[in-house]
């Protein structure tokens, strides 16, 4: 089935058009960020990794990148374990109303962020978590875990329940079944998922917004700040190596997306 | 059966607990402080007790007089009276000076209060200022929801718009409401044709495209709008290269206007578009359009007929996504607008942290729930339910 070959030439010139302008700011960012001096022209005139110094001797990013990814990883551990947990169970119970419950699970995703950060705002000021290091985790695995959540429940639906039946039928108590039948036949999905709350508590910007004390800098913060401040191209560096983690977020991604739909080949 | 239950109880009731307790509630608190009034009745307890019981006519018995001025000095002796002053002073500018000037003069003043207080702010003498303090003394109120639409409530109760000077939030709801849908629009018209080329493409390239529309995807939406404010600045590359096409004789503020935004978003929110709309198409039915050319379709009514009406549920599933992501978008518009275009998010974010009117961030975070609600209601209403909102942003 063909287009028109007049069709086809506009079609595929109109997607290269927009793929470019989906990808051109990013790449611009990465070619200024290695700009020799403070003007941020292209072409560059010349090449220097002076901002890229800046940003590893400048206690703030510093400090920044370290409070991003100490929240990062506890969030990921976190939701990984809450969201895996429930996408079993949901998974193997039998009552009504699992639809609403999947349903109320997941809806962090699709409320405004800045109705939930308000909120949370609100809330963990009455129990003095606002400011705290557990405030901002609990924060954003609420925002991260529902991505945990679909990934587990679309890989539970390649798993044969017969091998459950099979554990149990050989005495396996129902903990044992789940880590060492469900879990070993599931984990690319879960590791999906904790790409994804990965991902997300690392872009996260407004829940910590609200949420962080005054001292709690996190990457995207520092560069909102930064730019409302002054900018300079060490904002450019951060905003580079940041675009790295989001490549390898996306390999890992794929990869996963990959081994899980070649296990579910016949 | 029972046994298989309990356990996943269990497993899922840990996740439950969090989102109840750091979700649903908090949102559903916000709910309620949209509508609640509780500062009169904290500050000034005997004045609101007193006032329940009086008919609104004429003014109010000496008792009031007298409680008024002894709790709004109490009030200011232990610091408490600037909740009060801030919630009066919002039903009606002004009143925060006569609550404050009232409780300086606290000590000063003797009965009869009734002529004391007349005698020093004839507005005690009105029966205006007496029936706003009635109102106010809670439980409930709906001025916050009221006041975000540009209305408000008079003295005795009837509801009429706010002064001209003072309108605000209609012009904020329509831009959000425009700037989004025209974002949408952009979205879904830039993100079709890539959908059906990339779903139409052979491999290897079929995946290089997509990998392209996941590379933005998965990029954070701070270091993308970043990458529109260092583009769009006045010396930045944009302005270079409309200058360099003799398109501009002297480099163009874009930065703070509509169009940055408009841009930025589109930008940020495109994968968003593409995705369900080409995971739709990949697994379009190819037998149906060749039934369609067997029966003499030509390729525009093979397209019209067939292809457009199949993958029409990827197009709902990402218009709603992208609406969703743009009504409720902070980043994009807070740096890359001016003042003229920010949007209801900017408007709740100010209010908590720069006025500290938590009632109004609470009934603009109420509207635009609804409106969210409204989006995702009508997107299952047309598809079925058999698309899956939500993506990550």
């Amino acid at each position: 089935m063909r287009e028109h070959p007049l069709a086809r030439v506009l079609l595929r010139g109109a997607t290269g058009l927009v793929l470019a302008f989906l990808v051109a700011p990013m790449l611009a960012v990465v070619v200024l960020s290695f700009s020799p001096t403070e003007l941020m022209v292209l072409p560059p005139r010349g090449f220097s990794l002076r901002w890229y110094e800046d940003f590893l001797t400048a206690g703030r990013w510093v400090l920044a990148t370290r409070n991003s990814f100490v929240v990062a990883i506890a969030t990921t551990l976190l939701a990984t374990l809450l969201g895996t947990a429930a996408a079993i169970g949901l998974q193997l119970g039998r009552f009504r109303g699992k639809a609403l419950l999947v349903t109320l699970l997941t809806l962090p995703m699709v409320t405004p962020y800045i109705v939930t950060a308000a909120s949370m705002y609100f809330a963990y000021a009455l129990v003095g978590l606002t400011g705290s290091l557990p405030g901002l985790v609990l924060g954003h695995t609420v925002v991260a875990v529902p991505f945990v959540v679909m990934a587990v429940l679309a890989t539970l639906q390649t798993f044969d329940a017969n091998l459950l039946r099979a554990a149990a039928s050989l005495g396996a108590p129902p903990t044992a079944a789940i880590l060492r039948v469900v879990v070993p036949n599931i984990w690319p999905g879960i590791a999906a998922g904790a790409v994804f709350a990965f991902a997300t508590s690392l872009d996260e910007f407004v829940i910590t917004l609200f949420l962080a004390g005054p001292g709690q800098f996190t990457l995207p913060r520092q560069m909102y700040a930064s730019v409302r401040e002054f900018l300079t191209p060490t904002i450019l560096a951060a905003a580079t190596l940041l675009f790295l983690c989001s490549l390898v977020f996306l390999l890992a991604s794929e990869s996963l997306r990959l081994r899980s739909a070649r296990k579910t080949l016949p | 059966m029972r046994r298989t239950n309990w356990l996943a109880a269990l497993l899922i009731a840990p996740l439950l607990l969090l989102i109840l307790g750091s979700f649903v509630v908090p949102v559903g608190l916000t709910l309620f402080r949209a509508v609640a009034d509780r500062e009169v009745a904290a500050a000034l307890p005997e004045t609101s007790a007193l006032l329940a019981s009086w008919d609104g006519q004429g003014l109010p018995p000496e008792g009031a007089f007298a409680a008024v001025a002894r709790e709004l000095a109490a009030a200011l002796e232990e610091r408490r009276i600037g909740d009060l002053a801030q919630r009066m002073n919002f039903e009606s500018t002004g009143l925060r000076t006569l609550l404050l000037r009232t409780a300086r003069a606290g000590d000063r003043l003797r009965a009869p209060y009734a002529d004391a207080l007349v005698a020093l702010d004839a507005r005690w003498g009105q029966r205006d200022t007496w029936l706003m303090l009635q109102r106010a003394s809670g439980p409930t109120t709906s001025l916050y929801l009221l006041r975000a639409l540009d209305l408000t409530r008079t003295p005795d109760g009837t509801v009429t718009q706010v002064a001209v000077e003072e309108k605000l939030f209609r012009t904020l709801f329509l831009r959000t409401l425009w700037v989004s849908l025209l974002v949408t629009f952009l979205c879904l018209l830039l993100a079709y044709p890539v959908a059906y080329t990339i779903a139409r493409l052979r491999a290897p390239w079929s995946s290089v495209a997509l990998t392209l529309v996941l590379i933005p995807f998965w990029s954070s939406v701070l270091v993308r709008t970043t990458a529109w404010y260092v583009l769009l600045q006045r010396e930045g590359p944009v302005n270079d290269a409309l200058l360099g096409l003799g398109l501009l004789d002297a480099p163009a503020q874009i930065l703070g206007t509509r169009i940055a935004v408009v841009v930025a978003l589109v930008h940020v929110l495109l994968p968003f578009a593409i995705l369900p709309m080409h995971s739709v198409m990949t697994r379009l039915d190819a037998t149906y359009l060749r039934a369609a050319a067997s029966l003499g379709a030509n390729g525009v009514q093979r397209f019209l007929r067939v292809w457009l009406p199949l993958s029409l549920p990827g197009v709902a599933a990402g218009g709603a996504m992208v609406f969703l992501l743009a009504v409720g978008m902070y980043t994009a518009p807070a740096l890359i607008g001016g003042d003229r275009d920010q949007m209801v998010t900017w408007f709740i974010a100010n209010f908590m942290t720069r006025d500290v009117n938590w009632g109004m961030a609470a009934a603009l975070s109420a509207y635009l729930l609804a409106m969210s609600g409204a989006v995702i209601a009508l997107t299952r209403l047309l598809t079925g339910g058999a698309v899956q909102t939500g993506a990550r942003a």
